[in-house]
Parts: structure tokens; C-alpha cells; sequence
């Protein structure tokens, strides 16, 4: 019926996995995609350059929701620099959809929060 | 009457039938009469306007100024002296902010907007505060979406407002706002008005002396004319006193290199060579909507906007922003599907040839104050059917069914 909602991106928007927020996180940002709304937090526990948790909550249409979840599920326990060298066609793999232009943009905040969050990491790590 | 059967005919792109186009409001799709009129321009007599002497130089000329005087009678101007062609009516209202705002504008006085307005209406304000130090007040809504008229007179007996800057009608809501009260409001304490009427001037029979704003504009493509053409209209008295706005050719009479003269109106105000096959195309526009009679097309809009209010109301799950009468309201609709969000919704939709608008729709303060990130809208003319309103209710039903 659909090419772009299939039943596991419907799924995973109405229940996102690793949804919520880390009280002891190290490093927390939040992606915005002013032109249609949608946002994307998450919040990292690193410890030796790697990813030891990760809890996301965000608000927005199907693709870019199920995207984050599917995402913070591939970087756990991964370390810093093999998260910063995820590519955007791997997150389109992931998702296993053909996506617009537009939408993509959709499936790629949730990259994009945990790719800021982890240079937000590094920048705080070299003022200390 | 509006004959919808061969109405149709005259937009190529409705005639594979594939299209429910609800997304007028947006942009409008474009009649044969309209780009036949713009490649006459460009096949037959293409040539610069108000320079050349040669004969296809001169007919340029004369369907540029035609253009100009069919848009005066439209919206009922005195004088085609009164109209400005821009690019759309952000330059409109940007023209009028640089010019007659940096002229007019400083600490201590008051512009009002609404929350409802367009960015359009916004930003062009916002940058000229940076200089000016004026003080910005956004009148509020009603819970209906209406504009709050206590509110609004409430600012203006401040004393302090210069400038009063709102839309004929709302892109989102849909809702008309009484302008000709406010126009009178307005003025009683000596505040100019601004209208954008880019919402209205397509969809209903607008005369700028009834209303009495002093400046009114409005873009073409929202009423059957090309992109890249629009129109200011500013009462005489107003343009002749403002400053240029952007300097070059056509709008000097005498250059030297000491300093530079301006030419008369309108042309002061339009520098450069122009769009000049818009403005042909956008007349073109005018001649079609007023041979269908803006009256026809507004009394079949009100048709299909109470069905499609009717219609949309008993989806499960939806609410629709704005008033649900058609009373003082234009055919866009804005609405939320609970458990969808608008873009899933839009893509769905435009999956089954239904053109819908989903986003902020150029209105984030309005978004804020409904406190959604977006919402799904669609907008109708007078080119749409029923059947693409059960269209569209039938792709809002299947989109519930996917995700439940």
C-alpha cells in the first residue's frame, strides 16, 4: 500500500526503543528541524570513548522517529569514532526504505543529534 | 455558475485525473490562458519595456502597463500610479518597511501585527526594529482563531501605534478579519494600515478605496498567475512621499554624477528590468478570474468548504484549528490527526495524488500559540471538486488504518 510505511516503521514510532533520558548522562543534545518541526534529544553515557547507554525522546513524523530508535540501538557499546563515521546511506539502509529528499532530511535528525552530541562531548572534554 | 467540466479543461495538469490538488492556498495551479499569454510575450513581441521605439519594443510596453491597469480595476484603485509590481508580496511588504517604515518608524512607536500572520508580515518588521527601536505588539486570538478585536483596540488607544500590518485573511485559519473596521480603527488615532491580502484577493471581490488601507499587497501566483510577480498598492499621497526603495535603471529621470533624480510613480519604485512576461501573465490571470466573477468563485469555494468542514469533522480523531463555520472564512483548512504526524500524514496523502500542505505553513508564532509543531492543511478554489474532497477523506482514513 504504502512504499514508506512498512509495519516496523509504524512499530517503532508507537513504541520507540530506548526511549526516555539518562540521569547520569555525560554529554545531552537536542536536533530541530525548523522546517517541519521535528526534534530529536538524545543523551549519551560515555565512558572510554565509548557509548555504554543512550536514551532518546523526541517528537515528530514516523521516519525520523523510528530512525532515532533504530540508530540508538546500533550505538551502543560502539566507540566515539565508529558512531562519527556512521554515513547517511547507512541509516536509509537501516530504515530499508527509498526515501525523498525532503524526508530524508526526516531519517537523518536522529544522526545528526547523536553526531552534535558527541562533538559537544569532545569540545567540553578540551576546555576542562 | 461555475461550469467545473470545462473550467478543468483549461489547467493541463488536472487532466489525467490522477491529481486532487488541495493546496491553493500554497500556490495555485496556473490556466492555458495564463502561460499562452506569457509565451505570446516571449514568441511574439519579446522585448524590454519603456526603452526601445520599435514596434514590438512598444506592444511589450502596452500589455506591461495593460497588465497594470487590469490589476487597478481588480482590486479597484483610483489611479495605476497606485500600483507597485514586485516579485511577490514578501518584496511588497519588505518595499514598504525599507522605505515608508525607515521614514516613519523610531523609538517609542508601536507596529501592530497578529499572531496569525505570515513570516512575511513578520520578519520584514523585525529587521527594520533592529534600527528603528520601535516596539512590536501582536494582537492576539480568540479561542475560535478569530483575531482579538479588544485586544487590538486596547493597543491602539495607547496613542502610540504608527502602523497597523495584518492579513486580509489568515493562511492557516482560514478566517477573514474585518478589515474595514479596522481600517476605521485604525485611522481614528492615526495609524497607517498595511493589509496582506495575498489569501484574499483570490478567493473573494476585493476594492481597496471600500476598505481604505493605505497599503495592500498581495502575490500572483496565488490566483492563477505565474511565480515572481506581485503587487503593491499604496494610495498616492503615501507613495509620492517615501524614499526609493531599490536603485538602478527605470526608476531614475536624471543620473548624474553628482546625484540622481527619481522618475513618478509607480516606476520610482521599480528599478531594473521587470518580470515584465509575469505581469503580462498575471493580467492574463485577472481576465479569467473575473470572466468565472470573483463572486461565483467565492459563493462555490463557501460550497465546498462546508462540505469539506462537514466531512473532515467526522474523521475520528481530527481537529480541525480555526472556526467551523463558514462564516467570514475562506476554504483553507488546518487540522491534526491524533497519532499521525502531519508530515506522515501529507506523504500518505500525496502517495494517492492528494496535494495537501503539512509544516509550520510560514506561521510559527501562530504554531506556538495552538501549541503544535505543524499542522496538515488543505486549501481549495475554485478548480476543485467534491470528489476530491472525498478524496482526501478517504487517504485520511487509510492513513488512520495504517497506523492503528
Amino acid at each position: 500500500m504504502s512504499n514508506i510505511y512498512l509495519d516496523n516503521i509504524i512499530d517503532l514510532y508507537k513504541n520507540p526503543l530506548n526511549a526516555g533520558q539518562l540521569d547520569q548522562a555525560s554529554v545531552s543534545y537536542r536536533a530541530y528541524n525548523p522546517l517541519c518541526g521535528d526534534e530529536v534529544t538524545v543523551d549519551l553515557l560515555i565512558e572510554d570513548d565509548t557509548i555504554i547507554d543512550v536514551r532518546q525522546r523526541g517528537n515528530g513524523c514516523a521516519i525520523s522517529q523510528a530512525s532515532i530508535s533504530l540508530l540508538t540501538e546500533e550505538v551502543k557499546g560502539k566507540s566515539l569514532d565508529e558512531v562519527m563515521a556512521i554515513r547517511p546511506n547507512e541509516v536509509v539502509e537501516m530504515l530499508g526504505i527509498e526515501l525523498s529528499p525532503v524526508r530524508l532530511k526526516c531519517a537523518l535528525l536522529g544522526l545528526e543529534a547523536l553526531h552534535q552530541a558527541i562533538g559537544k562531548y569532545m569540545n567540553n572534554l578540551k576546555s576542562q | 455558475m461555475i461550469d467545473l467540466h470545462n473550467i478543468r479543461k483549461d489547467f493541463p495538469i488536472l487532466e489525467s485525473g490522477q491529481l486532487a490538488y488541495l493546496d491553493s492556498s500554497n500556490t495555485s495551479l496556473t490556466p492555458l490562458q495564463v502561460t499562452q499569454a506569457m509565451d505570446a510575450y516571449y514568441h511574439q513581441y519579446n522585448a524590454n519595456i519603456h526603452r526601445a521605439v520599435y514596434p514590438i519594443a512598444e506592444r511589450a510596453t502596452e500589455e506591461y502597463e495593460n497588465a497594470r491597469e487590469k490589476l487597478r480595476a481588480f482590486i479597484g484603485a483610483e489611479s495605476v500610479q497606485e500600483l507597485v509590481f514586485t516579485r511577490n508580496a514578501t518584496e511588497a511588504i519588505n518595499l514598504v518597511a525599507r522605505t515608508w517604515g525607515t521614514k516613519n518608524l523610531g523609538e517609542g512607536d508601536l507596529v501592530v501585527l497578529s499572531i496569525m500572520e505570515h513570516h512575511s508580515n513578520i520578519v520584514p518588521w523585525q529587521m527594520l526594529q533592529v534600527e528603528k527601536k520601535f516596539q512590536i505588539h501582536f494582537v492576539s486570538l480568540t479561542e475560535e482563531g478569530r483575531l482579538d478585536m479588544s485586544d487590538l483596540k486596547k493597543v491602539l488607544e495607547s496613542g502610540r501605534v504608527k502602523l497597523v500590518a495584518l492579513s486580509h485573511k489568515s493562511n492557516v485559519l482560514g478566517v477573514e478579519n474585518p478589515v474595514q473596521t479596522i481600517v476605521q480603527l485604525a485611522h481614528e488615532v492615526g495609524a497607517k494600515v498595511l493589509l496582506d491580502g495575498s489569501q484574499a484577493v483570490p478567493h473573494l471581490p476585493v476594492d481597496v478605496r471600500e476598505i481604505g488601507s493605505d497599503f495592500y499587497a498581495f502575490t500572483g501566483h496565488k490566483m492563477c498567475g505565474p511565480t515572481g510577480i506581485g503587487v503593491l498598492y499604496a494610495k498616492r499621497k503615501l507613495l509620492e512621499a517615501m524614499p526609493p526603495f531599490l536603485g538602478g535603471g527605470e526608476m531614475i529621470r536624471t543620473v548624474e554624477t553628482s546625484g540622481s533624480t527619481w522618475n513618478d510613480l509607480p516606476y520610482k519604485f521599480e528599478a531594473g528590468t521587470q518580470n515584465i512576461a509575469g505581469a503580462i501573465g498575471l493580467g492574463a490571470a485577472v481576465d479569467y478570474l473575473q470572466r468565472l466573477d470573483m463572486k461565483n468563485i467565492q459563493k462555490y469555494e463557501q460550497q465546498l468548504l462546508q462540505l469539506a468542514l462537514q466531512k473532515l469533522q467526522q474523521v475520528k480523531g481530527l481537529r480541525i484549528f480555526g472556526p467551523l463555520d463558514t462564516k467570514e472564512r475562506g476554504a483553507a483548512v488546518s487540522f491534526e490527526l491524533k497519532g499521525i504526524h502531519p508530515h506522515d500524514l501529507a506523504t500518505i496523502l500525496g502517495e494517492r495524488g492528494v496535494c495537501v500542505r503539512a509544516g509550520h505553513h510560514c506561521a510559527m508564532p501562530l504554531m506556538k500559540h495552538l501549541q503544535v509543531p505543524a499542522t496538515t492543511r488543505m486549501s481549495l478554489y475554485f478548480y476543485n471538486t467534491e470528489e476530491e474532497i472525498d478524496r482526501l477523506i478517504r487517504g485520511i482514513e487509510e492513513a488512520r488504518r495504517l497506523f492503528s
